[in-house]
């Protein structure tokens, strides 16, 4: 019979078993009364001969479930009834259930989060058609992809093995229908990028390479779907809608597939556009630029046959002429194929190790609760080992125990793992619709799909089957004529065992998360109120683009200083300015290379030191609240026409100089030999992360360095909200077509806290797991104990032995475990903050609130852990012990 | 009962289904039938008849019928199917085959060194 058959057979017993029991009990009868029938032919009385036929006949509940057996029609009723007994004990004993279930809703729950995340960022392919022959060019040592256009055009003429060779750059650009302008997120793509992924348009058309004919000859744009959606009300009639990118006229003629988000997990783009126009929406003149690398990455699917091996020496051969060709600005060629999906192995590997990392702990974290469930399993064994023993001498068979103790074991692990992938599914909701950097459309989309949950359901049943067996050799081993007898198991020795020994490192590992997730929080919240050498609060930061709204070389001086004359112009501003990248937002700086005054060879390692460049405007110290320790501010008349002035850091005028005094009035070099005039020396501050040490800074006028990209600080002691109504009017009666964009600083420097915060969190959700692990590991050895000990516990008592002793026998193990573990895992937490040192700002272990903490946490853990047994040993009643043995 | 001895295992349903060849016969009558055809010398424990029956009928070499016994009483008559001929036959030669081949090997003499 094969599997299918059994099945349909079984199932169809299973209807009938009713009508199946009758007849088996009526065919059994009538062979009772025929032998009757015999016998009183032989001359007993009628009552006589069906007591002896009965008797012949042997046990009837026996053979009759015997014969049911045969008949193949026992299972699904045995698995019912299995079921039922298991629930009813589950009921029984609640404290326990609820342990159990909660321990492997934690271990599942961890488990198919990190699956989900590993499906969404590795495992998964890229949503087009035909992922596989997909690949991607990377080169260098740092697995970067960009390439400049020139480079771009003759790769994909020259090279043999692609289809058709496409690539892309992110663009934010202004836009503007009709109505306000705003920002967005473009990939500006070359013509045949939706050719070359065998894409087709959900609305409309796309471009192809046949729409280009040199620089922004293709004012086009194709829509994202998500885009489409949610700024055009999914309005079919969108195409052929004229629309302005950066103040110059544009078509929507297409919208993009609802699943198609580009070929970057993780980055979904607003719209399209013809890279060919990028020097309109970007600047500059990219399609004739070599020396720039203004493509982000180049991509497209193999020809059939070609393999990557293949492929890559081709490319290399082109990248050998253009080395040939242009040696100023090409090196050796080094190119290499990769799955475009994370930006090669840029993003690829340290996302790949991260996430296997994850995947590991999660692992650990299931075993781990296994093994524990498994010890409690062990203990309610030896608590039921009576039930057992009279079960088997009453001719249960051992196999049909050890199918009630799976079912009760498989029944938890069910129940724990739909609580946990519930739970995992609203972790994941929030997880998708996470943004975690503002301004920015990073999205991580990992809703779990089918996989996720057959990985789920496996995990389920396997860990039900593991933890399930703990007691397996317990039962096997039992002599019911032993137990009846004596009335436990002895099993000898109390030496450590090596659950002793896993139990230790779990409360170890425990305490090491605790402190470790203590100190992070300590330093997260001290890192909030530390000085940054500018003050956060207080002040809302415009970020503007002037060159999206049409502003060129000298007007774009002008408008900035109209923007800040504005904003110092409404009530309640005390101060205003412009810095092109606001210090700690949105994680990105420049650094410059400085010489010394009598410098004559700019090369890398003559230089003074790289501080970190900042263009400002005058009233910008005073707006950011970063004070002067010596010198002036810049002012207006800091212009072109003036000598290039400088203020430099505390620590650039000590490295420099001597000190901030000495450093007035001298001279240093930028790379390109102008000369500047320290005129200023400003405190030290933050400025990349939130952990540097005190780096070199400087600053130099806006007026000198200008910038189309600025944020202007407006310091101000009124409400936000209606400070932010004031400054739009502002900005509004300045120039309406201008896209700006107000946030609070506090808001821009979510980015720099972004580490120290999941480092945070994800600690503390370690933690907390370790420490529900930690409290089932210590449950299950302490209420083994005292399971095992009953009789001894009841002697004592009956002898005299106060509470004290009793607990003292009952958990002295499990409590010196806890001590050990919590003393091991306080030491290696403190080491292990010198790690966490890294991401969260003056992680400090020696720090008396979060040692009480730690130790306070532990001693939470144990108490919870040790409630039920303590409670259940004192409970023991000497006088009912011995009368039941 | 002093002279009987214990079935192989495995032969009890042999022997059900030859005494069933003979004709449709319920429970009790099948074990009337091997008492007498093995002139009572194998001793059967009458409850351990029945899972061997369900077990043939599951293996699709005996249909049941519910009839009237000779004692006027509501019983399960069984018979065997094509299969179970065949099967019978084929055991049968098999045992016979075995047989002869035990018999033969203790039956004969050992030549003594």
């Amino acid at each position: 019979m094969t599997f299918l058959e059994t099945l349909r057979f079984k199932l169809a017993t299973l209807f009938s078993r009713d009508r199946m029991s009758a007849e088996m009990d009526d065919e059994l009868r009538s062979h009772i009364e025929h032998r009757a029938d015999d016998l009183e032919r032989s001359g007993v009385s009628r009552r006589e001969a069906e007591r002896r036929a009965r008797l012949e006949f042997g046990g009837v509940a026996k053979f009759s479930e015997q014969s049911k057996e045969a008949a193949g029609g026992t299972f699904f009723e045995s698995v019912l009834g299995d079921l039922r007994y298991a629930a009813r004990l589950l009921r029984k004993s609640p404290g326990f259930t609820i342990v159990a279930v909660l321990t492997l809703a934690l271990g599942i729950g961890a488990n198919s989060v990190v699956f989900s995340v590993m499906n969404a960022l590795v495992l998964r392919p890229l949503n087009v058609p035909q992922p596989d022959s997909l690949y991607a060019l990377e080169w260098g040592s740092d697995n970067g992809g960009m390439e400049s256009y020139p480079d771009y055009v003759d790769i994909r003429d020259r090279n043999t093995s692609f289809e058709s060779l496409a690539g892309y750059y992110i663009q934010v650009v202004g836009v503007s229908a009709g109505g306000d302008a705003s920002e967005a997120w473009a990939l500006t793509v070359t013509g045949n990028y939706f050719d070359a992924l065998h894409m087709e348009p959900q609305l409309g058309r796309f471009f192809h390479q046949s729409d280009e004919h040199g620089a922004n000859s293709a004012p086009y744009i194709v829509l994202g779907n998500g885009y489409w959606r949610s700024h055009f009300a999914s309005d079919p009639s969108v195409v052929g809608r004229a629309t302005q990118l950066n103040k110059h006229p544009y078509t929507v003629i297409g919208v993009a597939p609802r699943d198609f988000h580009g070929t970057m997990i993780m980055f979904t783009p607003d719209f399209y556009v013809p890279f060919v126009n990028q020097g309109e929406v970007a600047g500059g003149d990219p399609l004739n630029d070599r020396a720039t690398r203004s493509m982000f990455e180049l991509f497209g699917h193999l020809k059939p046959g070609v393999t990557p091996a293949a492929a890559t020496a081709d490319i290399n051969s082109v990248g050998a002429y253009l080395a040939r060709t242009y040696p100023k600005v090409e090196a050796a060629p080094d190119f290499r194929l990769t799955k475009p999906n994370l930006y090669g192995d840029f993003m690829g590997r340290p996302v790949r190790a991260f996430v296997a990392c994850l995947m590991v702990m999660a692992a650990l974290i299931l075993l781990a609760a296994c093994a524990n469930l498994g010890s409690l399993f062990a203990a309610r064994a030896t608590d039921r080992a009576r039930e057992l023993a009279l079960r088997m001498a009453l001719g249960s068979s051992r196999a049909r125990l050890l199918r009630q103790m799976f079912t009760e074991a498989l029944l938890i692990s069910v129940l724990g793992g739909v609580i946990g992938v519930w739970g995992s599914v609203v972790l994941l909701g929030a997880m998708s619709a996470w943004q975690p950097v503002p301004r920015f459309p990073l999205s991580i989309a990992v809703n779990p799909d089918p996989y996720v949950y057959v990985v789920a359901l496996v995990m389920t049943i396997a860990s039900g089957f593991l933890f399930g067996a703990v007691p397996v050799r317990q039962v096997l081993r039992t002599d019911p004529y032993e137990i009846v007898k004596a009335g436990s198991i002895r099993t000898p020795g109390r030496s450590f065992t090596m659950r002793d020994f896993l139990l230790g490192v779990q409360i170890a590992l425990c305490a090491v998360l605790v402190t470790s997730s203590l100190v992070a929080l300590r330093g997260l919240i001290r890192s909030m109120h530390s000085d940054f050498g500018f003050e956060p609060r207080g002040a809302l930061l415009v970020d503007t683009v002037l060159d999206m709204a049409g502003y060129h070389g000298d007007a774009v001086p002008a408008m900035q200083k109209r923007m800040i004359i504005a904003a110092t112009g409404i009530p309640g501003v005390t101060a205003a300015g412009m810095i092109d990248w606001a210090p700690l937002a949105n994680g990105s700086w420049h650094d410059v290379d400085v010489y010394r005054d009598d410098s004559t060879e700019f090369k890398p390692a003559n230089a003074l030191s790289t501080p970190v460049i900042y263009a400002v405007s005058p009233g910008y110290m005073q707006a950011a609240r970063t004070s002067l320790l010596a010198g002036r501010e810049f002012s207006w008349s800091d212009d072109t026409n003036a000598p290039r002035v400088a203020v430099i850091n505390e620590t650039f005028a000590r490295r420099a100089f001597g000190s901030a005094n000495e450093a007035l009035g001298k001279y240093f070099k930028t790379p390109d030999g102008t000369r500047l005039t320290v005129i200023g020396v400003a405190e030290n501050g933050k400025y990349k992360n939130l952990v540097e040490d005190p780096q070199t800074a400087m600053f130099v006028p806006l007026l000198q360095a200008p910038s189309s990209e600025a944020s202007m600080v407006v310091r101000s002691d009124r409400e936000t909200p209606q400070l932010t109504e004031d400054m739009r009017t502002a900005m509004r009666n300045l120039d309406a077509g201008l896209p700006y964009d107000i946030r609070t600083w506090d808001e821009t420097l979510d980015l720099a806290l972004f580490p120290s915060r999941v480092a945070t969190l994800a600690l503390g959700v370690l933690g907390a797991m370790g420490a529900v692990l930690s409290i089932t590991g210590i449950f299950g050895l302490a209420a083994y104990s005292v399971s095992k000990r009953k009789r001894e516990l009841g002697i004592r008592m009956a002898l005299g032995a106060q509470r004290k002793e009793v607990l003292e026998a009952a958990l002295g193990r499990a409590f010196k475990l806890l001590v050990f573990g919590s003393l091991a895992g306080l030491v290696l937490g403190l080491a292990a903050s010198k790690v966490l040192a890294f991401i969260v700002y003056q992680a400090s272990p020696r720090d008396p609130l979060v040692l009480a903490g730690a130790v306070l946490a532990m001693l939470l853990v144990g108490l919870v852990a040790t409630w039920i047994p303590a409670q259940r040993a004192l409970a023991v009643d000497p006088v009912l012990l011995m009368r039941e043995d | 009962m002093g002279d009987q001895a214990q079935l192989l295992p495995g032969t009890l349903d042999l022997l059900i289904l030859r005494a069933v060849s003979l004709g449709p016969l319920h429970g009790y009558g099948i074990l009337l039938r091997i008492a007498q055809i093995s002139g009572n010398a194998l001793l059967i424990e009458q409850g351990a008849l029945y899972p061997g029956l369900f077990r043939l009928v599951r293996q699709g070499l005996l249909k049941a019928n519910w009839g009237t016994s000779e004692n006027n009483r509501k019983a399960k008559f069984y018979e065997l199917t094509v299969a179970g001929k065949k099967r019978l036959r084929e055991e049968t030669d098999n045992w016979n085959r075995l047989a002869a081949a035990i018999g033969a090997a203790l039956g004969a003499k050992v030549e003594e060194a």
